[in-house]
C-alpha cells in the first residue's frame, strides 16, 4: 500500500533534521529553498545592474551628448556595450535564474510533494556554476577595452574579429560567461526535470501536477533542446575569436549566417523558455484569487505543448532580410503566425477562468492580470513582425524593440513580482504589505507602458535600433521625435523610483511583516500545507495526493478550497 | 544508514532510477550539441566549401583502428555491468580497467594522428574542414577522457562495496561517447563526396 510506503518515509525524514552549520546552510547549501533563494537575490542584484544600463543608454537618447548623472559620459562604443549588456543580463541572468532556476528550485520540490531534489548537491554546483558566471559577465566590463557591445545576438564577423568590435577580451568573455550559464542550467534542468519524472508525491499523477511546475519542466526540455546547437556554436565562435579559425568568417570559408541561424534556433525557442514558467505562474494565481478552477487543464496543457513543438520551426522569422531564400520567409511567415493560435488558445483559457469568479484584486492578482494585459500587446504586434513583407520595413527598428519589451517585460518583471508578492509568505513566514504593493504596482505597470507605448510609433516613423545619437540624423533629430524619446526616458525614471517601495517593502516585510499562516491565500497546492517558512525537510508528514490541484468552490463542500493532500471523507 | 539523504533521492515514481533517467536526459541534451556541430559541417560539406576535400587526407587505417578500439571497450563495460549485477566486484573492477585501457589506446592514436597532421601543416585554422576536424574529434576525445576519470572513480567506489548502480549508468555514457564516434568516422575519414 502507499499508505505503508509514505509511513516508513515519514519516519525517515525525521531523522535528518540536523542543524547545520552556517556555512552549509547558507554557504553551501543543499537545500533546495536556499538554493533558490541564491539564484533569485544573485537575479535581482543583476536585474539592477540591468536596469542602471537601461536608465544610462536612455539617458543618452533623451539628452544626446551630455554628461548622465550618475554615470557619466556615453559614448558610441560605451552606448552599444550598455544595450548589449542590458539585453544579455535581463534575458540570461534576471529571467533565467530568477523565473526558471529560482522558483524552479523552490516550488518544484515543495508542489510535488517531497523534501528536496533528486540530485541537491548537483544543485548546488549548478548555482556555484552560475555564479561563476556571473562574474566572469561583471569581470568582461572591466577588462582593457571594455565590455562586449556586439549586441546580445553577437552576430559575426562583429563579435569574431577584434579589429571590428575593438573589444578584444571583452568578446570573448562574454561568450565564455554565456557558455558557463548555459552549462548550469543543463545541470540545473536534469534537476527539475527528473525531480518531477521520479520525486512526486504518492498519489500525484501527471495530470495532479500543478500548472506551474509543468510549464517550468517544460521549459527546461525546450533549453535543452535547443541550447546544444549553440553551445556548438559558441565554442565554435569562442575559437574564431581566440584561435583564428574561420567557421563564421566568409574571408576563410565561413558564414556569418550559419551563426544566425544556431543562435536562433536556441534564440527563439528561449522566449518560450522564459515565457512558460510565468504562464505557469499566473495560472496558479489566477485559480487561487479567482476561486475557480482552472478553465481546462489539459487544454492549458496541451496548447503549452504545442507551442513548445512549434518554437523550434519559427526561428528564421528573425532574419527575413539576413539574406535568406524569400522562398522559405514564406514557410516560416505560416509557423510564426501559426503559433499564435495555441497561446491564443491559453490566454482564452486563463480569461475563462475570471469569468465568473470571486475576483480578490490582491498584489499579486495585479501582477497576474496585467501579465495578460501587457502580454496580449506583444503577442499582437508579433504577427505583424512575422510577416515577412511588413517585418522588411519594420526589421530593426523601434518596432520591433517595443514588441519584444511587451513580452519580455511582462514575462521577466511583472512574472517575478507575481511570483515573489505570492510565495513570499512561504519563503519568509512573513506577509508582505499589500498597499505598498499595490502603489509599486501601479507604479510599475503604468510606466512601463509609458515607456514602450511610444517607441511602437518611433519604429513606425522609421527610428532604427542602434544608433547613439539620432542628432547625427537629420530625418530622425526633429523636436517632435526627441519629445517622445525624452518621454519614455523620463517615464523609465519614474518606472525606477517606485522600485523603491519594493525594495523597502520586501526587506521591512521580511523582518518586520505581520506573520503569515500556513496557507494566507486558501490555496490548494502542497507548498501550502508546510509550515510558512517550510523547514528543512520541507514537510512535517509527507504527503499523500488524493485530487488535481484546482478543486476550488467544489459544490458541496463548506470551504471554498480542497487542498490537494487533504484525504477523502469516508461514506 | 541504507535511507542516507532526502527521501526524493530514493523516489522513483515513473519506475526508472533517478540515475539512470538523469543520464538519458543528458545524454538528449548531448546529442544537441553534437547534432549542432555534425549539422553544420554537413551543410558546409554539402555546399561545396573549399578545403573539404582534405578528407582523403585523414588515416582511413587510424580511424579503423580506433573505432574498433572504442567498440571493443563498449563490450568490456557492458560486461564490467554484467559481473556487477552478479555482485562479483572485482571482476568488475578489471573490466573496467581494460575499459579505461581501451580509452587510453584510443587516445595514443588519436594523438599520433594529431601529430601526424599538424607536422604536415594541417594545423586547425589552415581551413574549414580542418577547423571542424579537430573541434569534433577534439570534444569527443574531452567526452572520451572525461569518461575514463568517471570510471575510475566509480571503479574504485564498488571495490568498495558502494554504488553498483553507476557501473550502468557510466555504461550508458560510455555507448554513447561510442555511437557519437561511429557519427564521427564515416564523416571525417570516410566520406569523400
Amino acid at each position: 500500500m502507499s499508505q505503508a510506503a509514505t509511513a516508513v518515509q515519514t519516519d525517515t525524514n525525521a531523522e535528518h533534521h540536523e542543524e547545520l552549520s552556517f556555512l552549509y546552510k547558507y554557504i553551501l547549501p543543499t537545500d533546495h529553498k536556499i538554493i533558490a533563494m541564491q539564484y533569485i537575490f544573485t537575479g535581482m542584484i543583476m536585474a539592477v545592474i540591468g536596469g542602471y544600463f537601461a536608465y544610462a543608454f536612455r539617458m543618452q537618447l533623451a539628452f544626446p551628448g551630455e554628461l548622465v548623472p550618475l554615470y557619466g559620459l556615453v559614448g558610441p562604443g560605451e552606448y552599444n556595450m550598455l544595450v548589449t549588456n542590458h539585453g544579455t543580463i535581463m534575458i540570461f541572468w534576471v529571467a533565467m535564474p530568477v523565473l526558471i532556476a529560482g522558483f524552479g528550485n523552490y516550488i518544484i520540490p515543495l508542489m510535488i510533494g517531497c523534501d528536496d531534489m533528486v540530485f541537491p548537491r548537483l544543485n548546488r554546483l549548478s548555482y556555484q556554476i552560475f555564479l561563476a558566471s556571473t562574474l566572469v559577465l561583471i569581470l568582461s566590463f572591466f577588462v582593457k577595452g571594455g565590455g562586449f557591445g556586439g549586441a546580445w545576438t553577437a552576430y559575426p564577423p562583429l563579435s569574431s574579429v577584434a579589429e571590428y568590435s575593438l573589444t578584444d577580451w571583452g568578446a570573448s568573455l562574454w561568450v565564455l560567461a554565456v557558455a558557463l550559464e548555459f552549462v548550469s542550467f543543463l545541470l540545473g534542468g536534469i534537476n527539475f526535470v527528473t525531480t518531477t519524472m521520479n520525486a512526486r508525491a504518492p498519489g500525484m499523477k501527471m495530470m495532479d501536477i500543478p500548472i506551474a511546475v509543468w510549464f517550468i519542466v517544460l521549459a527546461v526540455i525546450l533549453f535543452m533542446a535547443s541550447v546544444g546547437p549553440l553551445i556548438a556554436g559558441a565554442v565554435m565562435l569562442f575559437m574564431d575569436q581566440r584561435i583564428g579559425t574561420s567557421f563564421f568568417l566568409p574571408s576563410g570559408g565561413g558564414d556569418p549566417l550559419l551563426w544566425q541561424h544556431l543562435f536562433w534556433f536556441f534564440g527563439h525557442p528561449e522566449v518560450y523558455v522564459v515565457l512558460l514558467p510565468t504562464l505557469g505562474i499566473v495560472a496558479d494565481i489566477i485559480t487561487v484569487f479567482s476561486r475557480k478552477k482552472l478553465f481546462g487543464y489539459k487544454t492549458v496543457l496541451y496548447t503549452a505543448f504545442a507551442t513548445g513543438g512549434l518554437s523550434f520551426v519559427v526561428w528564421a522569422h528573425h532574419q527575413f532580410i539576413a539574406g535568406i531564400d524569400p522562398r522559405m520567409a514564406n514557410v516560416f511567415v505560416v509557423t510564426t503566425v501559426l503559433i499564435s493560435i495555441p497561446l491564443a488558445e491559453m490566454m482564452f483559457s486563463y480569461i475563462a477562468t475570471l469569468y465568473g469568479g470571486s475576483i480578490e484584486l490582491k498584489t499579486p492578482m495585479l501582477w497576474a492580470l496585467s501579465f495578460i494585459a501587457a502580454f496580449l500587446i506583444g503577442g499582437v504586434t508579433g504577427i505583424y513582425l512575422g510577416a515577412s513583407a511588413l517585418d522588411v520595413y519594420f526589421h530593426d527598428s523601434y518596432f520591433v524593440l517595443a514588441h519584444f519589451h511587451y513580452t519580455f517585460f511582462p514575462i521577466t518583471i511583472i512574472g517575478m513580482f507575481a511570483a515573489i508578492t505570492f510565495w513570499f509568505p512561504k519563503m519568509f513566514g512573513r506577509m508582505m504589505n499589500d498597499t505598498l504593493g499595490k502603489i509599486h504596482f501601479w507604479g510599475t505597470f503604468i510606466p512601463f507602458n509609458c515607456i514602450f507605448l511610444p517607441l511602437f510609433f518611433l519604429g513606425l516613423a522609421g527610428q532604427h535600433r542602434r544608433i547613439y545619437n539620432y542628432n547625427h540624423f537629420p530625418d530622425l533629430a526633429t523636436q517632435e521625435l526627441q519629445n517622445i524619446r525624452i518621454f519614455a526616458t523620463v517615464s523609465l525614471i519614474v518606472m525606477l523610483c517606485f522600485q523603491l517601495v519594493f525594495i523597502y517593502n520586501f526587506f521591512v516585510s521580511m523582518f518586520k511583516g505581520k506573520k503569515a499562516p500556513d496557507n494566507p491565500w486558501n490555496a490548494n497546492t502542497l507548498e501550502w500545507s508546510t509550515p510558512s517558512p517550510p523547514p528543512h525537510g520541507n514537510f512535517k508528514t509527507l504527503p499523500t495526493v488524493y485530487r488535481g490541484a484546482y478543486e476550488y468552490s467544489v459544490p458541496g463542500r463548506e470551504m471554498d478550497y480542497w487542498p490537494q493532500n487533504e484525504p477523502p471523507e469516508e461514506s | 544508514m541504507s535511507m542516507h539523504g532526502p527521501i526524493a533521492t530514493h523516489r522513483s515514481a515513473t519506475g526508472v532510477p533517478t540515475g539512470r533517467l538523469a543520464v538519458w536526459w543528458l545524454m538528449a541534451s548531448e546529442i544537441f550539441i553534437f547534432g549542432g556541430l555534425i549539422a553544420c559541417f554537413v551543410l558546409f560539406k554539402l555546399n561545396g566549401t573549399p578545403g573539404f576535400e582534405d578528407a582523403s587526407l585523414t588515416s582511413l587505417t587510424a580511424g579503423a583502428v580506433n573505432t574498433f578500439v572504442l567498440l571493443t571497450s563498449s563490450l568490456t563495460v557492458v560486461l564490467a555491468h554484467a559481473a556487477i549485477e552478479k555482485g562479483d566486484r572485482e571482476k568488475s573492477f578489471l573490466y573496467i580497467w581494460y575499459t579505461i585501457g581501451g580509452g587510453f589506446v584510443f587516445l595514443g592514436v588519436k594523438a599520433y594522428e594529431y601529430t601526424g597532421k599538424i607536422i604536415n601543416g594541417h594545423i586547425i585554422t589552415e581551413n574549414l574542414f580542418w577547423s571542424f576536424y579537430y573541434t569534433m574529434t577534439g570534444l569527443h576525445a574531452l567526452h572520451v577522457i572525461g569518461g575514463m576519470v568517471i570510471m575510475a572513480l566509480i571503479s574504485f567506489d564498488i571495490r568498495k562495496g558502494h554504488n553498483y548502480q553507476r557501473v550502468e549508468l557510466i555504461g550508458i555514457y560510455w555507448h554513447f561517447v561510442d555511437l557519437i564516434w561511429i557519427f564521427l568516422f564515416p564523416l571525417l575519414y570516410i566520406a569523400n563526396f
